[in-house]
């Protein structure tokens, strides 16, 4: 049985509708009756349209000004939720998701659920599992508390799929006042440069770890075979740490999490931290020169090997293939 | 400047994690160490109170059974003195009321301009008690900072985005959160060290507070862990040896799953 009416804070990206807020939205249809979202953008026109094409009804729209948009996020709910009384609200472990939920649970005085990979809903009782212990134990648990139950998912944990739903009727929400939580101003935007696809959408993902032996290596090694493959390169946090990637190349717990047809690790160790990002990919390569790494306990194909020698073999084989 | 930073101890994380059966909640048996994550939250205040030419670094950390043996660390790394709040109410704290309890803290401390978290916790990693705590007491939050500077009575920090980064700043008094490896922590010195055993450690229950029982612990969770399971494993497919042509298996694999 359905519960009544289940909410997702939404997000944007690029301009666009973030995929994860696509993923919850599309989780939503199956769990409420009502399924609406609210967004804090500048410009929700032009991102209300998806999010009705997977299942938000109406999309209630922030402008968050010059303030951070997880804090505006917290403010707005905290309005509408007295108004328009939602039983579930969904939320994206991400940045600004946490942010909104965090406010917001401390506003209402709510309990929250955060991490969760799924969500069980009968009538009024949810359910939420989430993975612990680098995703070998899945703990589920059920809110007793007052609603509207708060939950938050790590990206990926649901497919996202248009539901052929009506463009989403915007509905302004204006006079939120975030107090002085709202003095946090953002002065100024950096955009870092990306090529190909972003890692959480792209098919094929090659990741390097400590076994690249040195920085200069991860350029020719893992870049150059993501690009060849039209993929994304990946990180374990060991290399970030070191300092040879930015952060938002890092795959795992405290990185991102991706579920590409084909995951290829390449001198990783396989850390329950790091597997917890990417277990979930379709295929996986491993390459390490260790036959006991622990990535090779969930390798659809393994190769024992030095990294040094076989990728640069394996970059050759591409390019003579013309890809 | 006084800057009140937060510290959980926790369990080694190289140890494996373990679910007590009976409470349904992780082991904390034996003796807990400072989270990593919160190092470099240390390290940060530490730097920022020096720059700023004065003041003090205050931790707070709310563990059980009194533990304090990674604020000692913390304390040995330069922090001045320390509030911890440990009683048997606090079992089964979910985040809000850890939160709760920090905010509380930071009124007790008094004075404070800055408040410094980790993003999240090792164990716990729901990364929520940042916003939490700011909300708790009305002040702004500045999350997933990658680089702080105080002056003018504001802070300013680089925010982590999924793009890059956000300048964002604030007036004081603030929380901030600062992502690992912001900076370099320290080693305690041997001074330190031995500096560390003599620092007050404030001890305060629930009630001191200004909390009651039922806003904290397992009442205050208003929720329950209705199964602990395996998750289902998966498996592993071939592995082969590299006798100089393991490339051209990758290849095949590849041609196998159409992505070349
Ligand atoms: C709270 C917490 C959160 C964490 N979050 C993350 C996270 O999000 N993501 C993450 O990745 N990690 C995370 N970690 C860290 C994680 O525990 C591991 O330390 C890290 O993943 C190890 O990275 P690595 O595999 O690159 O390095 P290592 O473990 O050092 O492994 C290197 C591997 O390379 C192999 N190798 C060496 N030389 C060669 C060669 N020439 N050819 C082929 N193979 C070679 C070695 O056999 C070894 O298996 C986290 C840890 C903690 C405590
Ligand atoms: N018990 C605690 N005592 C002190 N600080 C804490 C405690 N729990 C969490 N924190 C702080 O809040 C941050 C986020 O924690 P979490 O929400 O558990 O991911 C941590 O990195 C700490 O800086």
């Amino acid at each position: 049985m359905p519960i009544g009416k289940v909410w997702v804070f939404a997000e944007s990206d690029e301009g666009k509708a973030s995929t994860a807020s696509l993923e919850l939205l599309t989780k939503a249809r199956e769990l409420g009756d009502t399924v609406e979202a609210v967004l804090v953008d500048s410009s929700p026109d032009a991102i209300a349209p998806e999010l009705g094409e997977h299942g938000a009804a109406k999309v209630y729209a922030a402008d968050p000004g010059t303030s951070l948009t997880g804090v505006m996020g917290g403010a707005a709910l905290a309005k509408l939720i007295e108004e328009h009384k939602p039983d579930l609200i969904l939320f994206d472990q991400s940045y600004d998701g946490r942010d909104a939920l965090a406010r917001l649970s401390a506003k209402l005085d709510l309990p929250t659920l955060t991490n969760g990979s799924a969500i069980e809903v009968d009538g009024d009782s949810v359910t939420v599992a989430t993975a612990i212990f680098g995703g070998n134990t899945i703990v589920k648990t059920t809110f007793s508390g007052p609603k509207p139950f708060l939950a938050c998912f790590r990206p990926k944990s649901f497919a996202a799929e248009a539901g052929g739903g009506g463009a989403g009727e915007v509905v302004k929400v204006e006079g939120v006042d975030a107090g002085r939580a709202g003095e946090a101003q953002v002065t100024d935007h950096h955009v870092e440069e990306r090529e190909g696809p972003k890692l959480e959408d792209a098919e094929v993902v090659v990741s390097g770890g400590r076994g690249l032996g040195s920085a200069e290596n991860y350029e020719p090694l893992v870049e150059e075979l993501a690009k060849l493959l039209k993929g994304a390169s990946g990180a374990s946090r060991a290399i970030v740490d070191a300092g040879w990637v930015p952060y938002a190349k890092q795959v795992g717990q405290t990185g991102k999490t991706v579920k590409p047809k084909v995951y290829i690790a390449i001198g990783i160790s396989g850390a329950t931290q790091h597997m917890v990002g990417m277990k979930g990919s379709d295929n996986i390569v491993a390459i390490n020169k260790d036959a006991e790494a622990p990535i090779f306990s969930i390798a659809d194909l393994g190769v024992v090997g030095d990294a040094t020698k076989v990728v640069p073999k394996l970059i050759e084989a591409l390019k003579a293939k013309g890809g | 400047m006084n800057v009140l930073v937060c510290v959980k101890q926790i369990p080694d994380p190289a140890v494996p994690g373990e679910l007590d059966p009976e409470t349904k909640t992780l082991k904390r048996e034996g003796k807990l160490i400072l989270d990593d994550s919160d190092a470099y939250g240390v390290e940060m205040s530490l730097q920022l109170a020096e720059k700023a030419g004065g003041g003090e670094v205050t931790l707070v950390s709310m563990a059980p059974n009194d533990e304090v043996s990674g604020l000692r660390t913390a304390l040995a790394m330069g922090a001045a003195k320390a509030i911890l709040v440990s009683d048997p109410e606090l079992q089964g704290s979910d985040s809000l009321a850890t939160a709760k309890v920090i905010a509380k803290a930071v009124e007790r401390a008094g004075d404070v301009d800055l408040v410094v978290t980790a993003t999240e916790s090792t164990d716990g990693y729901t990364g929520t008690i940042p916003a939490q705590v700011a909300e708790l007491l009305g002040w702004p939050s500045l999350t997933f900072a990658k680089h702080v500077e105080i002056g003018d009575g504001k802070v300013t920090i680089q925010r982590q985005t999924e793009a890059g980064y956000d300048m964002v700043e604030a007036p004081l008094p603030a929380v901030v959160s600062v992502t690992a490896g912001v900076v370099e922590p320290r080693y305690p010195s041997f001074k330190g060290i031995m500096a560390a055993k003599n620092k007050p450690v404030d001890n305060a229950k629930v009630a001191d507070l200004g909390l009651s029982g039922d806003q904290v612990g397992w009442a205050g969770a208003r929720q329950e862990i209705v199964s602990i399971e395996a998750a289902p494993e998966r498996q592993a497919g071939e592995k082969i040896e590299d006798e100089g042509d393991a490339h051209e298996r990758i290849v095949a694999f590849l041609e196998q799953l159409k992505v070349i």
